[in-house]
């Protein structure tokens, strides 16, 4: 258990330390990169839990594609940092507040009776949660994976109607009847006399 | 290992929308922009075809299937015929309306359909898992719906704070789901009811508080209704009726399935917030209606103050209860669909009749529809005979029965407020000079229906019976 235990706290300090400077960073492109290191963070602590499928996931999908996807934007677009940090402070206690609620009423749920939360299952190494996720997932909650496919399908209509714009005046190239074009058509020779010199 | 077949028939409403949305889809996309009726008339073909198929398939008995996650009972049948009731509805109102402002693309019927799909799942849901996935699907849609006026800055404004409240809401009701799944260790709501007798009571009362402030976000009830006026009024008037009805019938839906299947056990602690909740709601909602010039903005409140009623009825905790919210339930949705498709009816290319003002002197310019708006404005003050009148009387009977006479007291008394702002409208088109002597255009199919859906507040109002005794057999 030794290991474990010194990868758990590892792997957690890493995760809260991220996940704090994701919201305390200036510059978003680093916010970006530490919200990276945190969901990194995490699927380590979720392959402690034994929930391999889960943290492979998490790193392929967040990290692989959706943080990237995230970067690209916040690159593109000019984030006025000044603006965004003016209602920081007067926001401060409400959020302070808040915080301490959720954290008070997580201790209480934890320390009230430990006894619901260890009775966690391990299994040998030749148990694969894969197979075992995609058993349930496309008989007992076939209804839920169906649903979740729909909504997804939703995401994407509503997406495409949203942004896709035909401008009829907009300038793009036409290749083919720039292919097409003869030499007449671009230069005209023009006759004219030499100057003289005086 | 053996896997159960799911029955497959229970949820052919469901299959036969998504089959045919997906069609829609498809041939919409080859449509030229003159030949798009046929998308609408497609769309309304799969809402009746849906109709019968639920009326077809009900058989009287509460049967669950897909593993636990899908029910089909006589609540179930009832709620979703209103839905189809409601939507197709809209579809036929916001037709001229989305075709004065080059809005009339197949997108709208198709993000229609697919919110109506979310809607029945919410009503035929029986696990927490498909709850949530109904309720997104229906919030995507209508997310979309409401930005689909992509250049009106009042609209994106409407869509941007939804969309953030919407998600916060979602994020509620997930940690209260996590929790209650955390004590029961199972999704599904008998389990959970039969789980819940010896569960932790102490983190049962938290998963219900987030349960319920999620479900108070997507109602629309005080203290977590500031979207409401926002996107009401910022929404493209045809969105705003579908916003307005049919997710209320499913709404209620998911305040019945959380709470009376699947928590019927801790009623004594919901049943404190849920009083909060309406006493709150009838008191904001009817008193902020009344500073209102907006006629949207006006039926936004309202909403609110409707939904407090709704409330009302289903903190009995009783069966009788919860038919007399569900009667409310289908009364609103009759009455906001009709007060919403006013709005329509006095717009016009270039122009909304959105605001009060504009709704004076109705009366010179067209009595017939003047007599409309009137019913149904006396519908939504609860004045005897009309429908809005009985399902106020059913919610308050039921709560006096259940010893909280203060209650229905509070509730007489802000209904009293509420029928300030809408006689004033009364007064404005009968007793006011009109802006404009403009006769009102629209075409017959509107004017149809709108006139059918007002007679229909007063005939049921005439002879509410029936539809009572439907809500009184789907709780039984």
């Amino acid at each position: 258990m030794g290991f474990e235990k010194i990868i758990f706290y590892l792997f957690s300090a890493l995760l809260i330390m991220s996940a704090s400077m994701v919201i305390t960073v200036r510059n978003p492109v680093k916010a970006a990169l530490f919200l990276v290191l945190s969901f990194f963070a995490c699927a380590v602590v979720w392959l402690l839990m034994e929930a391999e499928f889960l943290a492979i996931v998490l790193v392929l999908v967040y990290v692989g594609a959706v943080m990237v996807l995230f970067l690209f934007v916040v690159m593109m677009l000019d984030i006025n940092i000044e603006r965004l940090r003016a209602g920081f402070i007067s926001y401060l206690p409400v959020g302070i507040v808040v915080a301490l609620m959720m954290a008070g009423m997580l201790i209480w749920i934890v320390s009230g009776d430990g006894s619901a939360f260890n009775n966690s299952v391990t299994h040998n190494a030749d148990y694969s949660n894969t197979r075992e996720l995609g058993r349930v997932l496309y008989t007992d909650f076939l209804y839920s994976f169906e649903i979740a496919a729909v909504i997804l399908l939703v995401a994407i209509i509503a997406a495409i109607s949203l942004t896709l714009r035909r401008r009829p005046n907009t300038k793009h190239q036409k290749i083919e009847n720039q292919i097409a074009v003869k030499r007449n058509e671009r230069v005209r020779m023009v006759k004219m006399k030499a100057e003289e010199k005086k | 290992m053996n896997i159960e077949m799911p029955n497959f028939l229970l949820a052919l409403p469901e299959i036969f929308v998504l089959g045919m949305t997906c069609v829609l889809l498809v041939i919409d996309l080859f449509l030229k922009q003159q030949d798009r009726y046929l998308t609408y008339l497609l769309a309304l073909f799969t809402l009746l075809v849906a109709a019968v198929l639920t009326l077809y398939g009900d058989s009287g008995e509460r049967q669950i299937t897909f593993n636990g996650s899908y029910v089909a009972d006589s609540m179930s049948h009832v709620l979703k015929l209103g839905v189809y009731f409601a939507v197709f509805v809209v579809f036929v109102y916001a037709k001229d309306y989305l075709r004065d402002r080059n809005m009339f693309k197949g997108e709208f019927y198709i993000l229609g359909l697919f919110g109506m799909l979310g809607m029945m799942i919410m009503i035929s849901a029986h696990s927490l898992l498909t709850l949530y996935l109904g309720l997104e699907l229906l919030s995507l849609s209508l997310y979309a719906m409401v930005a689909l006026q992509r250049d009106s800055i009042h609209a994106s404004e409407a869509a941007m704070k939804y969309f953030v409240l919407g998600a916060i809401a979602s994020g509620m009701l997930l940690y209260g789901m996590s929790m209650i799944y955390g004590v029961t260790g199972t999704l599904q709501l008998d389990s959970i009811a039969e789980r819940a007798v010896s569960g932790d009571r102490t983190l049962l009362a938290f998963g219900l508080v987030f349960l319920l402030v999620g479900m108070a976000f997507k109602l629309g009830a005080v203290p977590f209704h500031m979207w409401v006026p926002d996107v009401y009024h910022g929404a493209p008037t045809a969105v705003t009726l579908y916003i307005g009805s049919a997710p209320k019938i499913a709404a209620f839906a998911m305040l019945v399935r959380l709470l009376v299947d699947g928590m019927i056990d801790l009623h004594d602690q919901w049943q404190g917030i849920l009083i909060i909740l309406a006493v709150l709601s009838m008191a904001v909602g009817n008193i902020v209606a009344i500073a209102q010039t907006n006629l949207k903005r006006m039926l936004a409140y309202s909403t609110i103050s409707h939904v407090g009623f709704l409330i009302l009825g289903i903190l009995t905790g009783t069966q009788s209860g919860f038919s007399a919210s569900m009667f409310y339930a289908l009364a609103y949705v009759l009455m906001a669909l009709g007060g919403f498709g006013m709005i329509i009816l006095l717009s016009r290319k270039g122009f909304e009749g959105d605001k009060l003002d504009d709704f004076k002197g109705l009366n010179r310019r067209s009595s017939w529809y003047a007599f409309m708006m009137l019913i149904l404005m006396f519908s939504m003050a609860g004045v005897p005979p009309f429908l809005g009148f009985w399902a106020k009387l059913a919610v308050l009977q039921e709560v006096v029965a259940a010893d909280m006479l203060w209650l229905a007291i509070v509730g007489v008394v802000f209904s009293v407020i509420g029928v300030f702002y809408y006689l004033r409208i009364v007064k404005l088109m009968y007793f006011d000079e009109p802006n404009s002597e403009e006769a009102l255009q629209c075409s017959t199919d509107m004017r149809l229906l709108i006139s059918a859906n007002a007679l229909m507040v007063l005939g049921i109002g005439l002879f509410p019976g029936a539809l009572m005794a439907v809500c009184t057999a789907a709780f039984s």
